[in-house]
């Protein structure tokens, strides 16, 4: 008998996936975990394991190739069967799918996936969903993606949206108790499964204009997935702005003097950039409120720093996360984030790398801007910028004199924090900066 | 209930027995049809009724459905309340003229002045080796027609009542007996005179899961399918239209909206046949609520039954095909 494997859902949001190379080929054998193919998504590549130990006995898809989420891949001929076709993944559709959430940074295991359905096919129903399920949803506030589906083929079900409903009631009231009772804090692991996603409002945008000599470019799926997140955030999350100079004089006159010896002991340029995120990420040690995120009846104050860059490619943008960011020095960081970018430019990106920002930090100075209203990557609480450094007269103790200014810029969500905690925060990071010297060490 | 006295009857012993007591009750009824005298009708359904009510109110008619249905109509229009008998649904067609043509529009064509209050009887339906001529579902074809109405009862007090309600009704009635059930269904039905309304269904079982839209005899099938399914925790609503025109509108979307999945179930064959039209209805006012698609569970569209038993069997829809399409459905 064979097993049928299904290309897997690499993520939220990513509905297809490329074969990047194909690491077994026909006829070798394979165990149960051992890498099978690389895929390439708009974000990451990752290599998926085997469901199972066999024999490769066919490839449905070759390099290069790009199928849907759910397309049969491959086939494993399993040791001990004595045929090699397989007609129907007869309950092994389920089985061989590389379980989605186990590749993806979804925190809620599929309780059961479809029982025995008369599928004809392996063609997954997860995404697929009915007018019933929409409407509950918006009704709801709930994302369905977040569900586990009880129905054919994985699908989420009228009863499965229901059910969840009455779970989010539920767990709004143990919530409400939680806060009422004592001063324990919200797990956050709680609310991933029910927090509430604010729906994209369906209102239609201006239609563009069309000339007989215009190009038109289909969006890639990358622009699809930023467009439907800056919508989202933007109409979701009420924007504040605040700004601040920054006196970097000290900090400039440091990397002057160390860049060099840097280089050469540590292997990787000294930029700016470590000391933009070591200034935020003692800021936000400081004001752990930015630190924070907005879940409909309550706030979830995050443990861990992980600091979101927003980084250039040529497909577009991305948001690499440097985990547990507070225990990093300047050298940690300067190479971890150099590190991430460098993967990122040549789509070397993990799932991983992905995952799990708490706040973003964008450096548009590097393209000349001195000041940018960034839009927060949600469900985080803020994004602060580094603007480009410039030379400008100043007045100092009533004289003027020329020093290297940098403007920060932060945008942050109103329901999470007023200004007053955002404005303490941003200063923090101005002063942090502005305690740099020549003689600071890096280490 | 207090003051009600009950019989268990069979399905055409009900009709049987609210034949007798409607024409007791109004001296304007007359029967009219093949055999229906002195044979007392082929089923037997009108046995004693010319014994009872004479030559002149039970009368044997010639071998031709047009002028049963005619010379019924003339009747009707000139004051009796005639009940005519279409000896088997496949022998309508000679007399669709005569139904579809005249009683289904005379009062639109006099302006309200001249009604038709007529009642035809027919048995119908397939399973009991009547082949190619004595087995057909027909109701597609009526409930078609703006001015008939059709009801098709599924129970022995469905029968009484909805008959009573045929006879009271001023417009011509197509009133269809599943000859299957004749025998086999049997249910307490009251003695006093009682009236079903024309275009209201009933639902027959509650449920949350799916819901099973069915009428006539495959109600049965329906219910029983809903008992195995409970077993397996699948828990099946069963909504009877009793009437296929009009439809009952409002309680076929309440049960799709309270669902969200339906499987619709009838004998006659799929294509054109009343499931085609509660399906739009559905999809048309209800979408938002649907969370399978709609499924169809009828006959082939084949030319007619078969006299075979097992392709006899293939064509009819049974309790377990019921059972495994719903079964599948509730699964998606």
């Amino acid at each position: 008998m064979a097993e049928v494997v299904l290309m897997p859902q690499l993520g939220e949001s990513v509905t297809e996936g490329t074969i990047g190379q194909w690491l077994k080929k026909v006829g070798d054998a394979v165990e149960k975990y051992e890498s099978l193919l690389e895929v390439m998504t708009d974000k990451v590549n990752a290599e998926v394991p085997a469901p199972i130990g066999g024999t490769i006995s066919k490839i449905l898809v070759e390099d290069g190739q790009t199928v849907a989420v759910g397309t049969p891949i491959c086939e494993i001929a399993v040791e001990g069967g004595s045929e090699t076709e397989s007609n129907a993944p007869t309950g092994g559709a389920e089985s061989s799918v590389p379980s989605p959430t186990s590749l993806s940074s979804e925190t809620i295991p599929p309780q059961h996936v479809a029982a025995d359905v008369s599928a004809k096919d392996g063609e997954s129903l997860r995404g697929r969903y009915s007018p019933a399920v929409r409407r509950l949803a918006a009704e709801n506030r709930i994302n369905p993606d977040t569900l586990s589906g009880t129905g054919a083929k994985g699908r989420v079900t009228r009863q499965d949206v229901l059910k969840a409903v009455e779970e989010q009631s539920h767990t709004a009231e143990v919530k409400q108790e939680i806060a009422d009772n004592s001063t324990v804090q919200t797990p956050a692991a709680n609310n991933a499964r029910t927090a509430p996603v604010s729906p994209v409002p369906l209102v239609a945008g201006a239609t563009a204009v069309i000339d007989p000599d215009d190009e038109i470019v289909p969006l890639s799926s990358i622009r699809n997935v930023i467009a439907e997140r800056m919508v989202r955030s933007k109409m979701t999350v009420p924007h504040a702005w605040l700004m601040m100079e920054v006196d970097v004089s000290g900090l400039v006159a440091l990397r002057d003097r160390l860049k060099e010896a840097f280089k050469a002991k540590e292997g990787v340029s000294l930029t700016y950039l470590p000391f933009m995120l070591r200034a935020v990420i003692q800021a936000l040690k400081a004001v752990p409120e930015m630190n924070a995120q907005w879940n409909g009846d309550s706030i979830v104050l995050k443990k861990h720093i992980n600091i979101g860059m927003a980084t250039a490619t040529d497909r577009g943008l991305v948001v690499p996360v440097i985990k547990n960011a507070d225990e990093k020095n300047i050298v940690g960081l300067a190479k971890v984030s150099q590190d991430l970018v460098k993967r990122a430019r040549s789509g070397r990106l993990t799932m991983d790398d992905l995952n799990g920002g708490t706040f973003t930090v964008d450096n548009t100075g590097a393209i000349g801007t001195v000041l940018t209203y960034p839009i927060i990557n949600a469900p985080e609480a803020g994004i602060i910028t580094m603007e480009s450094i410039v030379k400008r007269p100043v007045v100092i103790n009533d004289m003027v004199a020329i020093r290297s200014m940098m403007n920060v810029c932060i945008s942050f969500d109103h329901r999470v924090v007023d200004g007053a905690e955002a404005g303490q925060f941003i200063r923090l990071v101005k002063d942090n900066l502005e305690a740099i010297g020549p003689s600071t060490s890096v280490y | 209930m207090p003051g009600i006295t009950m019989a268990v009857m069979s399905y055409l012993e009900a009709i049987r027995e609210t034949l007798k007591q409607e024409m007791r009750r109004d001296s304007r009824i007359i029967i009219y049809g093949e055999d229906v005298g002195v044979r007392g009708g082929v089923f037997r359904v009108t046995e004693g009724l010319q014994k009872e009510f004479g030559e002149d109110r039970v009368i044997d008619s010639p071998l031709a459905e047009a002028a049963i249905v005619g010379t019924a109509i003339g009747a009707a229009v000139n004051g009796l309340r005639p009940i005519p008998e279409i000896q088997f649904a496949d022998f309508i067609f000679p007399a669709m003229n005569q139904i579809v043509e005249e009683a289904a529009r005379i009062r639109y064509r006099s302006n309200g002045t001249f009604g038709v209050p007529l009642v035809i009887r027919a048995p119908f339906g397939g399973g009991v080796h009547g082949a190619l001529y004595h087995s057909q579902s027909v109701e597609a074809f009526f409930a078609h027609v703006p001015g008939l109405k059709v009801v098709i009862p599924g129970t022995p007090y469905d029968a009484k009542g909805l008959l009573a309600a045929a006879v009271e009704d001023e417009d011509p009635v197509l009133y269809f007996e599943h000859k299957a059930a004749y025998r086999s269904l049997k249910g307490e039905v009251p003695d006093e005179r009682y009236l079903i309304p024309i275009g209201k269904a009933d639902l027959k079982r509650k449920g949350t899961d799916l819901s099973i839209i069915t009428y006539g005899l495959t109600v049965n099938y329906a219910l029983k399918a809903a008992e195995t399914l409970d077993q397996e925790g699948i828990s099946v609503e069963v909504l009877d239209l009793r009437s296929i025109r009009p439809l009952d509108v409002e309680m076929i979307l309440d049960t799709a909206k309270k669902t969200g999945k339906v499987l619709i179930v009838h004998e006659d064959n799929l294509t054109g046949g009343i499931g085609g039209e509660v399906s739009a209805l559905i999809a048309e006012h209800a979408l938002f609520h649907l969370d399978a698609p709609l499924r169809r569970l009828a006959g082939p569209d084949v030319p007619a039954m078969p006299y075979s038993p097992p392709l006899e069997h293939a064509f009819l829809v049974t309790s377990d095909k019921i059972t495994a399409a719903a079964r599948d459905l509730a699964k998606f």
